[in-house]
């Protein structure tokens, strides 16, 4: 166990080296940054003091190091645009972003475990029917789309919740809906068919044999091990959701890091792209690893699995 | 024995109808907006940029001041909204098709390479593989995209590039398994190179993961463009997209429904028959695959 722990941390340090290499090539795509970062009428001596100041006249993996000793630092720079550091703003909008996708993955969770759990229970009935053209119009449905279509009805039309802001719970209903109605498509179809799995295994039918009541065989025996696989998907969701905010928060005007991110890479400000794409990168690899222990301790076996190969 | 061949024979009768009424369904949406965008310019009313100001959000023909000549109503600036649906899907299915094929390529190559040689050049890759998972690739697709000019072959460029990544893993996944089989031992027996080995044995052996994988990520490649320009970083205007579209219509949600409403579903719909399709595909060819 504990070698594995090992062998996963090592394994993210390698992920978040790999996700610093591309956001530091991100910078340097275009060839040189100095123009991407000076307005195009930029005299050229002004493009010869920004070179120096910045360091770009260094090789590039002396740049590299650089970027890297400081972006460990949490230094990842100046905003261009609000002169403030990078990472302040970030702390500054994550709470509200991570209140948004948090909302959303519970949504989806609380409507799509229980949806598609009646679903492999009563299945090929009504219900099984409906939960799974919930499930193809949830994932058919674009989430800027569903968006505009709740505001149309539950803002303008009914007048039930704010279109746009960050103002008390109310305000917090739609964008979360329109942000995890993907993720609850895609947990239901999972939930769905793990518990079908779970239903058809020996030991549920052992334990109805044994005349054990059906209520406690369902949601204490089956239930349990059904939602192993659960636990997983949550954290890639996770992800999926964190890169949906960007749109989401872009429609309902939701002051977090997703529109913040949005903003900078219009007003061209470099530093504050790099330092959000890499702080949602190290969270996402965070909160998998975390999935992942958690995981191997719900299921012990998935341990034995890996070091075997 | 007998009774579970009883219960188990009328399960999968209706199982297969139900499936093929699915994919039914699928295909024949999907020949009509594929046929449509083919066929765009002989079957649009109107040139899909021309403005008649005259004509501003003109709601659909069914409703009161609804046009004949415009049976799905015209936009902000009066041009008409089903002409430019139809030139829309030609962006959208056209970039959507080619990002699938350029980010098959390149994610095929690499799952070959990972599984068949394995070794440090596989854990390499997989962790390359990693290391854009963790990164929400509607950001780096979005810096990239503004960093080097939204055109046509930018966004294609960049959205099979950051894409590969489900080609490569179930690739690699299914090459692990079939270079152990023993047809593939017989071929380097009869002295095959390495690369013939990999496209003449591996390959064909490994396609039936690739096609299914390929309808279900068109799906999401369509959402990713009209995503893509729905933020105004996708194809450029005068080019009518429907994620542009959807973007034109959000300033007119409380006035004009159908603006923002009708690109949504031409998406849907589509995005709706491909998957359809994918699932179909999938539990024809293998339904063993989890993807």
């Amino acid at each position: 166990m504990v070698g594995y722990v090992a062998r996963r941390l090592l394994q993210s340090l390698g992920v978040l080296l790999g996700v610093s290499v591309i956001v530091f090539g991100l910078l340097h795509l275009t060839g040189d940054p100095t123009r991407l970062l000076l307005p195009l009428e930029a005299r050229e001596e002004d493009v010869r003091q920004m070179r120096a100041l910045l360091g770009l006249d260094d090789p590039l993996w002396v740049q590299y190091a650089r970027f890297l000793t400081r972006a460990v630092r949490g230094d990842f720079g100046l905003s261009f645009k609000h002169q403030v550091p990078a990472l302040t703003l970030i702390f500054q909008t994550l709470p509200a972003t991570l209140q948004l996708t948090g909302a959303g993955l519970c949504f989806a969770l609380v409507v799509a475990v229980p949806a598609g759990i009646l679903a492999a229970l009563k299945r090929n009935s009504i219900l099984d029917a409906a939960c799974s053209v919930g499930v193809l119009l949830g994932q058919a449905m674009p989430v800027y789309w569903l968006g505009l279509l709740l505001i149309m009805v539950f803002a303008v039309g009914l007048g039930w919740f704010p279109a746009a802001g960050r103002d008390g719970w109310s305000s917090l209903v739609l964008p979360a809906t329109a942000l995890g109605a993907f993720s609850m498509a895609r947990i239901a179809r999972m939930a769905r068919s793990g518990m079908l799995e779970v239903l058809a295994q020996d030991y549920v039918r052992t334990a109805r044999a044994a005349g054990i009541r059906a209520f406690v065989v369902t949601y204490k025996y089956a239930l349990k091990n059904a939602a192993i696989p659960l636990v997983t998907i949550v954290g890639l969701e996770f992800g999926i959701l964190l890169g949906g905010a960007v749109i989401t928060e872009t429609i309902f005007a939701w002051p977090g890091v997703g529109r913040l991110a949005v903003d900078a890479i219009f007003s061209r400000d470099y530093p504050l792209v790099q330092a959000i794409v890499a702080v949602l990168a190290t969270l996402f690899v965070v909160i998998n690893l975390v999935v992942d222990l958690v995981y191997t301790w719900l299921d012990p076996r998935i341990v034995y699995v890996r070091s075997v190969r | 024995m007998s009774v579970v061949a009883h219960t188990a024979a009328p399960a999968l009768a209706r199982r297969r109808r139900r499936v093929s009424f699915r994919a039914a369904f699928g295909l024949s949406v999907l020949l009509l907006m594929g046929g449509s965008a083919i066929l765009a310019p002989q079957l649009a009313p109107w040139d899909p940029a021309k403005q008649m100001l005259l004509k501003r959000l003109r709601p659909p023909v069914w409703q009161e001041r609804g046009l004949s000549q415009h049976p799905l109503g015209t936009d902000h600036l009066g041009r008409d909204i089903l002409s430019r649906l139809l030139y829309g899907g030609r962006i959208s299915l056209g970039v959507g098709l080619t990002a699938v094929t350029l980010s098959a390529l390149i994610g095929v190559s690499l799952g070959l390479t990972a599984g068949f040689f394995g070794g440090r050049l596989d854990a390499l890759i997989m962790r390359v593989v990693d290391v854009f998972l963790a990164i929400p690739y509607i950001l780096l697709a979005m810096g990239v995209v503004f960093a080097l000019g939204p055109s046509l072959g930018n966004v294609i460029l960049v959205m099979g590039a950051t894409r590969w990544v489900q080609f490569a893993r179930i690739v690699r996944a299914e090459v692990l398994s079939i270079r152990e089989r023993e047809f593939v031992a017989g071929a380097r027996a009869r002295g095959n190179r390495s690369l013939r080995l990999l496209l003449h044995h591996v390959l064909p052996n490994a396609l039936t993961p690739i096609i299914v994988v390929a309808t279900l990520e068109l799906a999401f490649m369509i959402i990713y463009e009209s995503a893509l320009s729905f933020l105004g970083l996708g194809v450029q205007p005068p080019t009518p997209t429907w994620g542009w579209m959807l973007a034109d219509g959000r300033n007119y949600v409380a006035s004009a429904w159908w603006l923002a409403t009708l690109p949504g579903l031409a998406i849907m719909l589509t995005v709706l028959a491909v998957n359809l399709l994918g699932d179909w595909l999938r539990d024809t060819l293998d339904p063993r695959l989890t993807v």
